[in-house]
């Protein structure tokens, strides 16, 4: 049999925010190519389970965590990863998107628990709905909400954001800018 | 009962690295500003957008071979 030429172009035009997906979860870019492939791999598989017209992201994305958690959760994040060295590994990053601030971020990130950081980031980055999310990880949307909540809450404490003033230069680097005063 | 103290959830109780702040922590629900949830939401997309930008092509290939393969049993 061969595959359905819209539902490969479903699946393919889903891999981007996949590979995604499991590069936050795993910390680790490899692996998450891994996860990917081993994704795919069961989709074929299985992909008479899958009923066109329903959401192709929402099935893989299931797939993935599902995998992610029974083959790679037990190994929790490699230690080296916890400062967001992964980053390291990326070999380009958006201009728009400063070095250090992704690098700060991936690592605050890492720090969160497994299931926060994943409701965050279908929520989030993955733009799944909140009853989507709660399917992908099996759980109540009531959960979901609460998880998303629970880790903003600590990101914006690791990442010491605490009022407006912190969108753009801080007042010290703006100060430097505009050679005014530090007040 | 709600299923809050899920054992799952218990890293919570680890040591936050938390500094002097108007913002709550013990109740885990404390309300964000608003230009806080959008500040972290900014550079949650940023991040998640620098993930998406080198996505290799190896996948499109992949597909490819197993769909000429017939997509049989790939998976164990």
């Amino acid at each position: 049999m061969s595959l359905d030429p819209t539902i490969r172009d479903e699946i393919l035009a889903a891999v981007p925010s996949l590979r995604a997906f499991a590069i936050s979860l795993s910390g680790n870019v490899d692996r998450a190519d891994d996860l990917v492939q081993e994704t795919l791999l069961r989709a074929l598989a299985n992909i008479h389970s899958f009923q066109p017209g329903t959401n192709m992201p929402a099935w893989l994305f299931t797939i993935l965590r599902n995998l992610f958690r029974s083959e790679y959760r037990k190994r929790r994040r490699e230690v080296e990863d916890a400062d967001g060295s992964y980053a390291e590994t990326l070999k380009t990053h958006p201009e728009q998107t400063s070095h250090v601030e992704f690098k700060e971020f991936s690592a605050a990130l890492s720090k969160l628990p497994d299931d926060q950081r994943e409701a965050l980031i279908l929520i989030g980055a993955s733009g799944f709905s909140y009853e989507e999310a709660a399917e992908i990880c099996g759980c109540a949307v009531g959960t979901i909400k609460s998880r998303v909540n629970r880790a903003r809450t600590r990101l914006a404490n690791l990442l010491n954001i605490e009022n407006a003033n912190d969108f753009g230069p801080d007042r010290a680097t703006r100060a430097v800018l505009t050679g005014d005063d530090v007040a | 009962m709600k299923d809050r103290k899920d054992p799952e959830i218990a890293d919570e109780a680890e040591p936050m690295e938390t500094r002097p702040s108007t913002m709550k922590k013990g109740k885990g629900q404390a309300a964000l500003g608003r230009d806080i949830q959008a500040k972290i939401g900014q550079q949650l997309r940023s991040y998640y957008d620098a993930l998406i930008e080198p996505t290799p092509t190896r996948f499109a290939e992949l597909l490819e071979q197993l769909d000429k393969q017939g997509g049989k049993g790939s998976s164990e």
